[in-house]
């Protein structure tokens, strides 16, 4: 054994990793010295608590062995696996193979990686698994095998995306490109160095032993070994160096933010430095690009992989802000779980510095009292049917009600929140606020997704607030609605705001299972895609909302509906305007089931003009 | 003068070369659709704010046009952004970004 533990090849990876850890206590302490005193109480409380055992497991489960890329692709999950948890194993059971070798606890931290150089253990046979470092040997060998499979991967993803289910891949900037150069060069290296000093010495696992013997039969090993440890420390360093300044800054960083959440960290309004800590997290995986219907219809700057690197840069540009629908798939789609919808309203509110507005035009009404309130919101006032069949379920179901905006739309605010304009949108939650304080009501219901999602997060009004997809299943499972069902079949369209931003799915689709026969769509859920309506874009041209438009129909139409039903008047809008199918709203098709039962006045049939069975 | 009961009207003519057109420069730039709006008054009709209010679209992109938009910063305050003008312009007017853009030149042209 050679007893030797400095060389100076080490130098230029000691060299840029005390840098890099540098940077990033820099950066890492700036964001938190700059997190709100509610934050930083948070932290403290969070820290010695069993949410960072929590905060642990995920660290294991998401960063190391990406399970939610798993789900994706199984292909893809094991490429990021192999390097992420292949090269966690490599530095853990590395230190542990030095310290058989070291006769000191406390090795210079270079010892580990640049362990086969310093020592070349001849005592121990390649296959001989009976001893410890024979193991250690074995086990080393794997690990390396295990990071260069995903390193074959790495570069048929290159060429063939789609097996790794990703119909497009992200384009790289310089630093990028320098880094995963080196990244990729950073194992072959290693490989090589390892086979050629096993080649000039013996030892070595299963793979650089016979490597490196293959190798001395026709190479000189014994003067390839020494330039190539040295190419192997080199690469190292460039991947440190470049690794703030890539999209490898992901890799530190996500660990952090994954503890921030645990410790119930969340970006608030108006931005945060937890958010900034997000736009770190990326790691340019590009799995929102296929996710993004904005994108789809090739607006190429759009989704948060670009949009995210605008913002770190510094470059933002006010078109890519606000070109975006605030969808949400893309959310749904990040492993990451990275707020993009909060941080691009944080971003659009930048773009506004003193914008006023003063809504006191609005006239206080006389509020009479009742269990239940109905708010319309602006789309149910453009389309009245909507409105009116909820009216008439109310009256019909006996309901003590009282219909909050008859006397004309008073807007909710979201619109204005999904503007960058949080000031004014203010203003109008007052004024409706007071609306329904005064109101005593029991239960909020609206009909627009989108008043839905601003009363339930932004109103803290203590009162129980229910899109009309629920009310509508309560009512009817309270016996108070009685319907008959039908066999036509129909599709059902997850409107953005209602499902991926309220989360609400099933209700929807149990009260039209009760009503008629419900046949999935392409794009279920999560996955649907958005009718292109949404308020959330104020940038894009009637001509790509339109193209967005069809591809959430093709996706509908998929398995021959006899109708399209949808929980949102901004989508039924949208949608019914392009298909020759029927669109129809959830309370349309209630109205229509109860039709048959107790066949509505002459008066009601003109004027709601349910959807016939 | 005898009266006759006739008087001359004041001098409605529109002088495109005094009016200030930078505001309508600034929209044509960042919302191409300012250009095809064909003043059918549809937004203002259906406008949640000119229920209560007198904000008024049309008169607002004619006015604009025309370089005499002299109440435009009082007037846009007033709009919610709901989007119910857009969603019924037969044009395919992008309206509510004509009102952002409008914001936006209130604060960078200095009106
Ligand atoms: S935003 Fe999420 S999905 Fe998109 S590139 Fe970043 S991590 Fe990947
Ligand atoms: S929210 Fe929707 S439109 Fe916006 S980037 Fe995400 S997927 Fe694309
Ligand atoms: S209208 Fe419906 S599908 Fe379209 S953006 Fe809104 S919620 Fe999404
Ligand atoms: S967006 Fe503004 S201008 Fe358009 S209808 Fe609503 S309040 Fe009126
Ligand atoms: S509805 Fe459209 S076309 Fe008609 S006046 Fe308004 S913006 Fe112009």
């Amino acid at each position: 054994m050679k007893d030797l533990t400095f060389d100076f090849f080490v130098v230029p990876f000691a060299l840029a990793l005390i840098a890099l850890l540098g940077i990033l206590a820099v950066k890492y302490s700036g964001w938190i010295r700059g997190f709100s005193s509610e934050d930083k109480n948070l932290m403290r409380k969070g820290i010695f608590s069993v949410k960072s055992l929590y905060a642990l497991k995920e660290v294991f489960t998401e960063s190391l062995l990406h399970r939610k890329m798993f789900k994706r692709n199984i292909l893809l999950g094991y490429m990021h696996m192999s390097f992420a948890f292949g090269w966690f194993l490599l530095i853990l059971t590395g230190n542990i193979e030095s310290r058989i070798y070291s006769r000191v606890h406390i090795n210079p931290p270079y010892y580990p990686i640049f362990l086969k150089y310093f020592v070349h253990d001849k005592r121990v046979l390649t296959f001989e698994l009976t001893s410890v470092p024979g193991i250690f040997r074995f086990l080393m060998d794997l690990i390396l095998f295990m990071l260069l499979s995903g390193l074959v991967l790495a570069l048929i993803k290159r060429a063939r995306s789609n097996w790794f289910g990703l119909k497009r891949t992200t384009r790289h900037t310089v630093f990028d490109r320098t880094a995963i150069t080196a990244l990729w060069l950073i194992f072959p290296l290693r490989l090589l160095a390892e086979s050629f000093t096993a080649g000039q010495y013996l030892g070595g696992g299963f793979l650089t032993n016979n490597l490196g013997r293959l190798f001395a039969n026709f190479l000189p090993v014994e003067y390839l070994s020494y330039p190539t440890w040295w190419a192997y420390s080199i690469m190292l360093g460039i991947f440190f160096i470049t690794l703030p300044y890539s999209r490898f800054m992901h890799i530190p960083t996500e660990v952090l933010l994954i503890f921030l959440r645990n410790w119930g960290i969340k970006p608030s309004k108006g931005s945060s430095n937890i958010s900034e800590i997000e736009v770190y997290s990326c790691p340019r995986c590009g799995v929102c690009l296929d996710a993004c219907p904005v994108y789809a219809v090739k607006q190429n700057s759009t989704p948060p992989v670009y949009f995210l690197q605008t913002v770190r840069n510094n470059k933002i540009k006010e078109n890519v802000t606000f070109d975006c629908l605030l969808c949400g798939k893309c959310q749904e789609y990040c492993p990451i779980g990275i707020h993009n919808n909060a941080l691009r309203i944080s971003q659009r509110a930048a773009f506004f510095n003193n914008s006023n507005g003063s809504f006191d035009y609005l006239p206080q009404p006389l509020i009479r009292k009742a269990d239940v309130a109905y708010f319309a919101g602006c789309m149910s006032h453009l389309t009245p049917s909507i409105k009116k069949s909820m009216l008439s379920v109310f009256t019909k179901a006996g309901i003590d009600y009282n219909f909050l905006d008859a006397d004309g739309s008073i807007c909710c605010g979201r619109p204005l929140i999904m503007a960058g304009k949080e000031k004014q949108a203010r203003l109008l939650r007052e004024h409706n606020r007071n609306l329904i304080i005064g109101s005593s009501c029991k239960v909020l219901v609206t009909s627009c997704p989108i008043c839905n999602k601003v009363f339930k997060e932004d109103y803290n009004l203590n009162i129980e607030v229910l899109h009309h997809t629920q009310y509508l299943l309560r009512l009817v499972e309270e016996g108070k609605l009685n319907m008959v069902k039908s066999a036509r079949k129909v599709v059902y369209h997850d409107p953005c705001e209602l499902g991926r931003g309220s989360g609400i799915y099933e209700e929807p689709r149990i009260l039209i299972s009760k009503i008629a026969e419900l046949i999935p769509g392409a794009n279920e859920r999560t996955d649907s895609i958005c009718c292109g309506g949404s308020l959330g874009n104020t940038e894009i041209s009637s001509g790509k909302r339109h193209e967005i438009k069809n591809l959430a129909i093709e996706s509908l139409l998929i398995n021959q509906p006899e109708i399209i039903v949808t929980a949102c008047p901004l989508c039924k809008k949208t949608l019914q305007n392009d298909t020759e199918i029927q669109v129809a709203d959830i309370s349309e098709i209630v109205v229509g089931a109860l039709a048959k039962n107790e066949p509505a006045t002459t008066h009601q049939k003109m004027e709601i003009n349910p959807v016939l069975w | 003068m005898i009266d006759f009961g006739y008087n001359i009207n004041a001098d409605r003519q529109i002088d495109y070369d005094r009016n200030d057109r930078r505001l309508a420069r600034y929209i044509l730039e960042h919302e191409p659709t300012f250009r095809i709006c064909i003043s059918c008054g549809t937004c203002t009709a259906t406008c949640s704010a000119g229920n209560f209010t007198y904000l008024n679209l049309r008169e607002m992109i004619v006015l604009i046009k025309r370089g005499e938009a002299k109440n435009i910063k009082s007037d846009i305050e007033k709009c919610m952004l709901c989007g119910k003008c857009q969603l019924a312009c037969p044009r395919g007017v992008n309206t509510r970004n004509i009102i952002l853009t409008i914001n936006r030149a209130i604060e960078r042209l200095d009106f």
